[in-house]
């Protein structure tokens, strides 16, 4: 689970993380509805300083540091601030130069030219080259690197360098999310040439970022200090604190004790436990919709969910309102869809399924689901209407979401039986397809692309499109939007998608949870944005009188 | 006596491959992946993930991959994390100096305290001060760790600002003086050594009360008595020796429980130690880890007993192994 996630860290790979965290705070973005209390910021025309530090509360700890191997949201929020990729994502979640000053894609898309910044150093004194890049690459498709990122890049043909500032990169076919790929951190390859596994590297890492490595006591903290030489200026703040503290009540009570600057707050801490005198006058929350969503997913191989009738009827019978009140308290939005609000593929004209138990009980009596035995449940040739939803040990949210959904089924006659297991289990029956509902969330990326997730040729053992959804007009769709590249286009197709797949509910939509940030008063010069508050955090800062640490 | 112990030992070590086997067979049973291949993140393309389980060697049938472990383990390497890539060795000893620090002191703790309350309390079985202590070293029992470890938390961390509240150390710990630094993890080990000692003092003291009172009860303190001796030396010298030595025994099993720790206190003080990692690495089914963990685990186990069983012989005449 992530507190503070910098922009850059985001993008290394593509696409959706499924969330697997078990309390989510999700880092992320905002948008209009971003609302933030407590102190108003104070941003006249101060100055800013240097000086401080900010100590981030991280539940998870991070693993390695090593950019290309960090899979977990720990490690990828350090790496992110020590390193950089080629491309970052804005404030407004467009795709702008990082280490690439810029780049041109050719009229077919098969390629990408980047023509990288000249002048930046790494943070041990050596300059920033195109060969940098081409051995991040290397060790990206070397069989030996123990990488899970490798897939993207295997799809580029040819990596040419032009010159020490310029790259061709051809791919076999035009790859909208390539683009984005080339957020993947860079690693110094003057450093690591003769380091085959990382091994002293993961521990001391060397980027072109904002931030440089001082320490990392294993479990516990992990500091940073500003570089002084970075290329987008020194960062205002002098040192960055990760700790790692693995129980969210005891997070809490070190941000209570103003041990902590900066920690995702739980929906109950946000409401009930922060609206006190103390917490107004040193701390300013933040509320925004992070870039998830949670779902039921069906097995459509199933043949009692394959009929849409009945996850029509389902989704009429749920009361999702009610669910993100009683277990966001309040802290969410509906979803409609595989897009959030947040992002630009999301189609607005698509409205959500309103609870509807009558129509539920009309829709299932349509497809012969009309008796009732004494229990009170529906019965169809001598058969109970009765299945099991699956969900994840250790996420308090979906187990209560599966008892108020547990609830209101059987109110149309429909019993569930809920099962909680290991996650390691959990994902042992999915990828053997034996489940009948799966009670999950996604963590998206800013592309919007869901090939992995919706097409028809991803319903293989291991892939991820494990609830067998198949449409030919979605198929198609995905196919086109990853082959272009202008937003416009895309943003045309995705809303597309969008509508097909709310309309065929191979998932039932449920809630898209906000974000609850927390952040001492003292910082400055947060900009809340539709891409979160953590895209300038470089450029926060504290007056001098109010600075904590020397 | 020596060939009685020589040959213990020469039979610890059918029992110890025997413990490495079944581990080995449970852990490797158990549904689920180490973790980089576990994650439903689509970013993970399906032939990364054969080249990591190929990397892993987890594509060999599961007795050859027993046997390579097996092989290295008799050089005493342990292999590599799944889950960061470095020395299983080196990640252990990373957590165990704190770990076992904090056994200690909370064993130490409980000893100092269980000892005079269980005797004390044996001396008058009923009375006023056994009725207490029963009733306070049992709520120790019974209340939740984490809850009673909240508690001052919020008590002695936030409304006094006595303590720190959790970790193991400060920010400014390197820059501070060497006794400095002693103070600075005394106090962030005030509050985990107590609230650990507090629950366990409960079965320690009650042993000790209940193996005072049986030998209080044995026909040789009345003779004792008998022959007017003073109850102090009686009480400290013929009873208390002789209530310890069952206290061997479970010295003796707590051993290999120094090097465990608990996932629940860990997680709560922010303490990187045995707990979280063993935790961790079973949630991430990282292989090299647990088996390290576990082979630790089972060699003090082992050596707990034999040494019980030496202590045994050397403290109680009685006992002669032949």
């Amino acid at each position: 689970m992530s507190i503070f996630s910098p922009p850059k860290s985001l993008f290394r790979g593509i696409f959706l993380i499924l969330i697997f965290i078990f309390i989510f705070t999700f880092p992320f973005p905002s948008t209009s509805t971003f609302t933030f209390l407590y102190a108003q910021q104070n941003q006249k025309d101060e100055i800013a300083c240097y000086g401080d530090t900010i100590v981030a509360g991280s539940i998870g700890e991070p693993i390695t540091l090593v950019p290309i191997l960090a899979a977990d949201s720990a490690s990828q929020n350090i790496v992110g601030l020590i390193f950089n990729g080629l491309v970052k994502y804005d404030k407004d979640i467009n795709l702008i130069g990082d280490l690439a000053e810029r780049w041109k894609i050719s009229d077919d898309g098969l390629e990408i030219t980047f023509y990288l910044r000249k002048g930046v150093k790494w943070q041990d004194g050596a300059s920033f080259t195109a060969r940098d890049v081409l051995f991040t690459y290397e060790k990206l498709i070397d069989p030996q690197t123990k990488t899970p990122y490798s897939g993207d890049f295997k799809k580029v043909k040819d990596f040419k360098l032009i010159d020490d500032y310029t790259i061709k990169i051809t791919y076999e076919e035009p790859f909208a999310p390539a683009l984005v790929s080339w957020g993947m951190l860079i690693m110094p390859a003057h450093l690591l040439k003769n380091e085959e596994d990382f091994r002293k590297f993961s521990r001391r890492p060397v980027g072109t970022g904002p931030y440089k490595f001082v320490q990392w006591e294993t479990g516990g903290r992990v500091v940073l200090e500003a570089n002084p030489e970075y290329w987008e200026g020194r960062p205002y703040i002098d040192r960055y604190i990760s700790s790692v503290i693995p129980d969210q009540s005891t997070l809490f009570l070190e941000l209570r004790n103003r041990s902590l600057d900066y920690i995702g707050l739980t929906p109950l801490q946000y409401q009930r436990q922060t609206e006190t005198k103390f917490f107004k006058q040193n701390f300013r929350k933040y509320k925004y919709p992070s870039f998830g969503y949670t779902y039921i997913g069906w097995n459509l191989r199933n043949p009692r969910f394959k009929t849409k009738e009945i996850r029509e009827a389902i989704n009429y019978a749920i009361d999702k309102e009610e669910i993100i009140k009683g277990v966001l308290l309040g802290l969410g939005k509906l979803c409609t869809g595989p897009f959030v609000p947040n992002s630009w593929a999301y189609n607005s004209d698509v409205e959500a399924v309103s609870y509807n138990p009558q129509k539920a009980r009309e829709l299932l009596a349509e497809v012969g689901w009309e008796k009732k035995n004494k229990q009170g449940f529906l019965v169809k040739n001598g058969k109970q209407f009765e299945f099991t939803l699956l969900t994840n040990q250790g996420n308090e949210q979906r187990r209560k979401c599966a008892e108020i959904i547990q609830q209101r089924l059987k109110q149309v006659g429909i019993k569930v039986n809920i099962k909680i297991l290991e996650w390691g289990c959990f994902l042992d029956i999915i990828d053997k397809r034996q489940f009948e509902a799966v009670l999950l969330g996604w963590g998206l990326s800013r592309d919007p692309d869901c090939y992995d997730i919706f097409h028809s040729s991803k319903t293989g053992p291991k892939e991820f499109n494990f609830v067998s959804y198949k449409n030919e007009q979605v198929d198609e769709l995905l196919e086109k939007g990853r082959k272009i590249f202008p937003v416009e286009k895309r943003k045309a197709i995705y809303q597309k998608i969008h509508r097909l797949i709310h309309n065929d509910q191979p998932y039932t939509f449920l809630y898209v949870p906000d974000a609850l940030p927390i952040i001492d008063v003292r910082f400055q010069g947060i900009e809340p944005s539709i891409n979160g508050i953590s895209h300038n955090f470089i450029k926060w800062w504290v007056a001098e009188e109010r600075q904590r640490y020397k | 006596m020596f060939p009685y112990f020589l040959k213990r030992i020469l039979n610890l070590i059918p029992v110890f491959l025997g413990i490495t086997i079944i581990s080995f067979a449970i852990i490797h049973l158990a549904p689920g992946k180490p973790s980089y291949l576990q994650g439903m993140d689509p970013r993970i393309s399906a032939e990364a993930r054969e080249q990591l389980v190929k990397l892993y060697n987890l594509d060999k049938p599961i007795c050859v991959q027993y046997l390579n472990w097996l092989k290295r383990l008799v050089k005493l390497d342990f292999g590599n994390s799944f889950t960061d890539g470095r020395r299983v060795s080196t990640r252990i000893k990373e957590r165990l100096p704190i770990t076992l620090l904090i056994n200690i002191l909370a064993m130490g703790v409980i000893i100092a305290f269980a000892l005079p309350i269980g005797i004390i309390s044996a001396l008058k079985p009923g009375g006023l001060f056994d009725k207490w202590t029963t009733f306070f070293v049992f709520i120790g029992f019974s209340l939740p760790g984490f809850w009673l470890a909240l508690l001052l938390m919020l008590f002695l961390g936030i409304k006094l600002n006595w303590l720190p509240i959790s970790g193991i150390r400060s920010f400014n710990y390197a820059q501070l003086s060497f006794w400095g630094r002693g103070l600075d993890l005394a106090k962030h080990l005030i509050l985990p050594i107590s609230v650990a000692a507090f629950g366990g003092l409960a079965g320690f003291s009650r042993y000790v009360r209940g193996n005072m009172v049986n030998v209080l009860a044995q026909d040789y303190i009345r003779a004792a008595y008998a022959q007017g001796i003073s109850k102090k030396t009686i009480i400290c010298k013929y009873a208390f020796k002789n209530a310890l030595l069952p206290l061997i025994t479970i010295l003796g099993l707590s051993i290999p429980g120094l090097i465990g720790g608990s996932v629940i206190f860990e997680s709560i003080f922010a303490i990187p130690g045995m707990g979280r990692l063993f935790y961790n690495s079973t949630m991430a089914r990282d292989y090299p880890v647990i088996m390290g963990i576990l082979v630790i685990g089972a060699a003090l186990t082992l050596l707990g007993n034999l040494l019980a069983d030496l202590c045994y012989a050397w403290a109680d005449p009685r006992i002669r192994y032949n």
